[in-house]
């Protein structure tokens, strides 16, 4: 990993509360359940999973939008506890919303659109702001600025749209950049354009990215790493080259295989899937919480005592039983060592 | 091809009136479904694949502004079947659909069974309960749906069930052909996969006709014999998949080939630049030209629809003119 974390969340867990008529406690909802990684400067991680393992949960309580209930989220070195923390965190994150157009104020123009953050934040004098907002247009490749500057977003292409998210997300030039499904209403030709524009300025911002997804196709090309994440819980995490060569934990695997690439040859073979839905939030399943679904359950094992991170290679981590003996993690070590003094 | 398409349109227009003139959603589309044949109309939103689909089940909107072409389902012409016929001999018996987001599609207050059970009762193919819930729990059973969910309403099930009911639902009077429209968009990957592992046992098993309406192409490769490209109204390029997969003719389907992105390739995807024109006011000549790298002076004409070796056909001037060399 390149230098200090720039954002490390150790043992994050989001629980929402389920309440029955407003009050009484009818128990909780383990959105994040204990969840440890983190994020280099100027990388970009990917965190895949299907719909309701919790991941969107994991992208609001890294926007500061949900304050989680246990552990720590470290950025440059600053543990966030109170409202100020993240209120001053708060400002050094920007988020790519999955939706465009209903992230965008439908009654505003491109122009307020983009002047509104540097009003908010204290750029008081116009030409400043202007040019601001020219820079970032550009930077975004919606040229020329003068063209699309008092368009509204229904006259904007769902790619120009979305281009214009990025561009309010990245004005007032955040370190870390929370995009959530950037691309999944978009069509499968634009696509590549809008991961390539994050790609282009994540890298010459040197921007982190954290980039959520259910689609493990889409991160081969504009991630380093990938966490895959099951039920609540990070259960591998690699560089994205390893993962899709050698995935460990068995969810990895089945999700990988799953997955369709245009060839002739898959209307003829049916696809392995492990059997089952994923389980309730709630009261999710003891042990590893992908047993009962998994092929390769250790009975008595598996579904008794819940596996701990085991380092399978460098810089690859998998909370699998399968791979005991290999030296365990413990949660996030580097923050003792570039975290505060 | 000697034997009569199971499914043949002809020159199909459907244009819908709006308030800023008639809007070309379908303009002239040819397309065949084989018999047994699985065929997918592969196209970026707003090219006009829902409509297309809506043309041919003859389920139209209020605001039609012009309906015409041929449809021949096993060589009847449906466009001139009266409402009240088409509706008793063709829809559900003969040509089914599965709506997108099919599984927001069931009635709320109905229970699934006798959702899946309303075809047989419309048509007369049974006359007392008991019949229809044999039916019923063998279809349920053909798609995977545990019989006891008959009794369940569909806010019980979960997105991937309820899918099945709605495949159920179209499948129970074994129609010969069922148009489904993005079945799998909605779906997380592993439910699509085994969705998409049930149609394919269905069409091995029960030999049904598919027309497969999707935005993607790894779910065409799942499921389709056939590809019917299309962009801006028209189909630019029809012909069999693994020939479509490994040399795309038309330009679009180049460009749309190269910007796929996929998790095995190596190659990184190439975005294509430019968006769809209006189908408001369409170019006069081939509607691609102005994303084209291609393009060059007749493309100001309207492209023909040329054969191409293989059964494959392609609107673009590049191969009228080596067609007309060739000769």
């Amino acid at each position: 990993m390149r230098g200090d974390p720039l954002l490390a969340a150790r043992g994050l867990a989001t629980w929402y509360e389920l309440r029955r008529w407003g009050f009484l406690h009818q128990g909780w909802v383990r959105a994040v359940d204990g969840v440890s990684f983190q994020l280099a400067e100027g990388e970009a991680v990917a965190v895949v999973g299907e719909s309701g393992c919790g991941k969107s949960t994991l992208a609001k309580t890294l926007l500061g939008l949900v304050r989680p209930l246990r552990g720590e989220v470290w950025f440059e070195g600053r543990r966030l506890g109170g409202a100020d923390d993240w209120r001053w965190y708060r400002r050094r994150v920007g988020y790519v919303q999955q939706d465009p157009y209903g992230a965008l104020p439908p009654f505003m123009s491109v122009r307020r659109i983009l002047e509104e953050p540097l009003v908010v934040n204290g750029v008081s004098s116009p030409s400043k702001r202007r040019a601001r907002v020219v820079e970032a247009l550009e930077a975004v490749q919606l040229v020329p600025p003068e063209e699309f500057l008092p368009r509204f977003p229904h006259m904007l292409s769902g790619g120009q749209q979305q281009r214009l998210v990025v561009a309010r997300a990245t004005l007032l030039g955040p370190r870390l950049l929370v995009a959530d499904e950037p691309v999944s209403m978009l069509d499968a030709s634009v696509r590549a354009e809008v991961l390539q524009l994050l790609r282009s300025l994540q890298q010459s911002h040197r921007l982190s990215v954290v980039y959520i997804t259910h689609d493990l196709s889409t991160v081969r090309h504009f991630c380093e790493r990938v966490l895959v994440m099951y039920a609540g819980k990070l259960v591998e995490q690699a560089q994205v080259t390893d993962l899709l060569r050698e995935p460990k934990h068995p969810y990895t695997q089945a999700l990988l295989a799953a997955i369709p690439d245009p060839d002739p040859e898959n209307a003829r073979r049916l696809r392995p899937v492990p059997p089952g839905e994923p389980p309730s939030l709630v009261r999710p399943p003891e042990g590893c919480r992908f047993h009962p679904r998994c092929p390769a359950a250790i009975p008595g094992v598996c579904d008794r005592r819940e596996p701990p991170d085991f380092e399978v290679g460098a810089g690859h981590v998998a909370a699998c039983w399968l791979y005991e003996g290999a030296r365990t993690v413990t949660a996030a070590p580097a923050v003792e060592g570039g975290g505060s003094p | 091809m000697t034997v009569a398409p199971l499914l043949r349109v002809e020159d199909l227009h459907l244009h819908f009136r709006t308030a800023a003139g008639p809007v070309r959603a379908v303009d002239g589309v040819y397309l065949e479904v084989g018999r047994g044949r699985t065929v997918a109309v592969l196209g970026e939103s707003g090219c006009g694949k829902t409509s297309l689909a809506r043309a041919i089940l003859r389920l139209l909107p209020r605001n039609v502004a012009h309906y015409s072409g041929r449809v021949l389902l096993d060589g009847e012409d449906l466009m001139v079947l009266p409402e009240e016929r088409f509706r008793q001999e063709v829809r559900w018996a003969r040509l089914s659909l599965v709506p997108q987001a099919a599984m927001n599609s069931l009635n709320p207050v109905l229970r699934v069974g006798d959702q899946v059970a309303e075809p047989l009762w419309l048509h007369g193919r049974v006359r007392r309960p008991e019949e229809a819930r044999d039916h019923v729990v063998e279809a349920l059973r053909r798609v995977g749906v545990p019989p006891e969910f008959a009794d369940r309403y569909p806010f019980e099930l979960s997105g991937g069930m309820r899918q099945r009911v709605a495949i159920a639902m179209a499948l129970v009077l074994r129609p010969q052909l069922v148009v489904l429209d993005e079945p799998t968009s909605a779906l997380d990957v592993l439910t699509q996969a085994n969705l998409l592992n049930l149609l394919k046992t269905l069409r091995w098993e029960l030999g049904t006709s598919f027309l497969l309406i999707t935005h993607d192409l790894a779910t065409a490769s799942e499921l389709a014999d056939d590809v019917a490209l299309m962009y801006a109204g028209q189909i630019v390029e029809f012909g069999p998949l693994d020939r479509f997969l490994t040399g795309p003719m038309h330009p679009y389907a180049q460009a749309l080939r190269a910007s796929v992105v996929s998790l095995r390739e190596e190659r990184a995807p190439q975005p294509l630049p430019g968006r769809p024109p209006s189908l408001l006011n369409p170019p006069a000549g081939c509607r691609f030209a102005a994303r084209c790298p291609a393009r060059f002076d007749p493309c100001g004409q309207a492209p023909p629809l040329v054969p191409v070796e293989g059964g494959r056909r392609v609107m673009c001037w590049l191969y009228a003119q080596e067609a007309t060399r060739a000769r």
